[in-house]
């Protein structure tokens, strides 16, 4: 039983109902062998609530139940049951009973009655069967025909006793159930609210044409319960209360791994993709790419094998499916394979509650591990405004507790201007990684820019980026900064081609100064080596030059000598001997 | 209608609450009144059979089945107010 988590409320035992969100609101339950008043007015859901309460206690707790029905035959209400996904039939019969108790309406009254009969009858059947759980749905009805406020308050208290002698948890319904403390003394069984030991008001208003939903607990005796108003929705599965995660519920499980955006240069920027189980938003006005972005990464995670769901609620499925295509995005092989699972919501009508329980249900249906709602800000459709909000961050809290994760759009208002504002539904600060596209007109064109504004526990580029859009599919492009000034498209183009031009000049004129230098350099070695040629031939020269200059003195000396010697006329030199 | 018609009666008792002790003693003091001879009376205490008044989905008590003559009549309550009965009962021109 839930109630266990909550130390406060193991003093008081508690039925639990099975119902989506209210066992964790009134903390476990309704009060275990006590009674519960269940007011609204018409198609509030009472019947739902109450047959929902008895059906689950057979089904999933082993309570044996009594469904006394005073105002529909019960014929009815099982075939109205049958419309759940219940499984009524496959129910055990000897565990559930019904019993009709419409006033005949040829049925005279003269006089007072009392409910005895009713009783004495019940007792019997819910000791045969053994049952732990009654439902007394319209007593309202019975009521109405006692003819005064003290037999109606006499025929209560009997029925109060009895249920505690026979130590029943009972649900009571009754029709009006005016919320306002002034209505209540004007009631004629509004004492009963002061009786029960549990009270819950169901309301079904319209808001702008929208059905909306709320149930309260007004009162709990030995409980502690959600005091608020929350909004409910009848699906498929019959009650589902949106609960907002309470207060020491366990946090979820964070990981650290990471999921691609199904673009390369995005994951980069993101510092390795989004987180798991995380939610991003990817805001932008109309024509921005936010469905390509997301099909972008619908088609990663096909790619990897986890189931995912693709909600849109612009265009259908098929629709979706061949835009994509159309650059390069191929969603079709998966949807055949049965990955993934295209959903238009554009047909679901009601309120964002509906909404939800819808995709909720859905998704759950598919087991996605990813899924794409594009755009969410749908959910803010006109008789939404209020709730919308809500329902959003009911949305992100079940996609993370489910560790789904989650990509929405989200639509920007055009009126709201060129600026980065917030979304209508306030999501900017729920989301773990927002992505914004914008138009930049420049030049006469219209391009499109991608920035991230943040991304929850990684470093991301402060870049902002041009998303391109071709058949090979959706790439990022740096985009030029010139001057201060942010330059995309054409203009990126231009640039980008100046540039690559103003380089490939320089390069050839680079090539032909080293030519130069080149030929200049050899140019002067050459004359280098022929100079030092030179300077050789003159070093040679200058040596032999030398020695001729020697060997002529030598001669000319030995010449003289020989020419006195043949002379002979001078005595001979002192030194020839 | 002829007059010799025996009336048929079967009152639904819850043992002797107040109620049910009043409706048994007013319809009592009706058929002495106005089928004096030609009535008959059968009382089913639901506490001590709660079967038949299960078998005969009898949710309200005091209830009167006025089983003959044709048709059936329901009645609830303690029968305090005798035009009303016999109005249901088909006795009112008979009484006039």
């Amino acid at each position: 039983m839930k109630s266990r988590r909550c130390p406060a409320n193991t003093a008081l035992r508690k039925a639990p109902t099975g119902i989506a969100g209210f066992d964790e609101i009134s903390g476990g339950g309704l009060p275990h062998g006590r009674t519960t008043l269940v007011m609204g007015g018409p198609g509030s859901g009472k019947t739902v609530f109450s047959l929902q309460f008895l059906i689950n206690g057979v089904r999933d707790y082993g309570d044996p139940g009594i469904f006394v029905a005073f105002e529909e035959t019960s014929k009815r209400i099982q075939a109205n049951a049958g419309g759940f996904n219940w499984q009524l039939a496959q129910l055990p019969r000897k565990k559930l009973l019904f019993v009709d108790a419409q006033p005949k309406p040829d049925l005279v009254q003269s006089g007072d009655f009392d409910l005895c009969g009713m009783l004495a009858t019940l007792a019997v059947q819910s000791t045969e069967m053994k049952a732990r759980r009654i439902v007394f749905d319209a007593l309202d009805i019975v009521l109405a025909l006692l003819p005064d406020l003290a037999a109606r308050r006499r025929e209560i208290y009997r029925l109060q006793e009895w249920l505690l002698a026979q130590e029943l948890t009972c649900v009571i319904s009754l029709k009006g159930g005016m919320d306002e403390p002034s209505s209540i003394t004007q009631q004629p069984y509004g004492f009963m609210q002061f009786m029960v030991d549990c009270s819950v008001i169901l309301n079904h208003s319209v808001v702008l044409g929208v059905s909306q939903r709320n149930l309260r607990v007004q009162k709990y005796r030995g409980s502690s319960f959600d005091e608020n108003e929350l909004p409910f929705v009848i699906g498929g599965s019959g009650f589902d209360v949106a609960v907002v995660r309470l207060l020491g519920r366990a946090d979820v499980e964070v990981t650290n791994e990471r999921v691609t955006s199904g673009i390369n240069r995005l994951d980069t920027m993101l510092g390795g993709g989004y987180y798991r189980a995380a939610c991003v938003l990817i805001t932008g006005f109309p024509g921005t790419a936010k469905t390509t972005l997301s099909g972008a990464f619908a088609q990663a995670a096909c790619r990897r094998g986890e189931r995912t769901m693709f909600i849109s609620f612009d265009s259908d499925g098929t629709e979706v499916i061949r835009n994509l295509a159309s650059v390069g995005i191929r969603l079709d092989r998966y949807v055949k394979s049965g990955v993934l699972r295209m959903v238009s919501a554009r047909t679901i009508t009601g309120s964002a509650e509906m909404y939800l329980a819808r995709i909720k249900a859905l998704a759950q249906a598919h087991r996605a591990l990813c899924l794409v709602i594009d755009p969410v800000s749908a959910l803010s459709k006109s008789g939404n405004e209020l709730t919308a909000h809500g329902v959003a961050e009911r949305l992100i809290d079940w996609s993370k507790a489910d560790r789904i994760t989650l990509v929405c759009t989200s639509l920007l208002d055009e009126i709201a201007g060129e600026t980065e504002g917030d979304t209508p539904l306030h999501l900017s600060n729920l989301a773990d990684t927002w992505i914004h596209l914008n138009h930049l007109v420049q030049a006469g064109e219209r391009n499109r820019g991608m920035s991230i504004i943040k991304s929850r526990g990684s470093a991301h580029s402060n870049q902002v980026r041009e998303l391109i859009l071709s058949d090979a599919g959706v790439t990022l492009a740096d985009i030029f900064t010139a001057g201060g000034e942010v330059l995309m498209g054409t203009m990126r183009w231009e640039k980008e081609s100046a540039e690559r031009v103003a380089s490939e000049v320089a390069e050839v004129a680079g090539k032909l100064k080293r030519v130069t230098l080149d030929a200049q350099q050899a140019e002067l070695e050459v004359r280098l080596k022929a100079v030092q040629t030179e300077l050789i031939a003159k070093q040679v020269e200058k040596t032999l030059l030398a020695r001729t200059t020697a060997s002529r003195k030598a001669e000319i000396v030995r010449g003289r000598a020989r020419m006195r010697e043949l002379r002979g006329g001078d005595a001979a030199a002192p030194k020839r001997k | 209608m002829s007059r010799r018609v025996t009336f048929k009666f079967r009152l639904y008792v819850a043992a002797d609450t107040i109620n049910s002790a009043q409706a048994l003693a007013n319809l009592h003091a009706l058929c002495r009144a106005y089928l004096a001879g030609r009535h008959e009376i059968e009382v089913v205490d639901v506490f001590r059979d709660p079967q038949r008044a299960l078998a005969e989905s009898i949710r309200m008590t005091p209830t009167l089945v006025k089983l003959a003559p044709a048709p059936v009549r329901t009645i609830v309550g303690t029968l305090s107010e005798t035009q009303r009965v016999l109005q249901a009962l088909g006795l009112t021109t008979d009484a006039a």
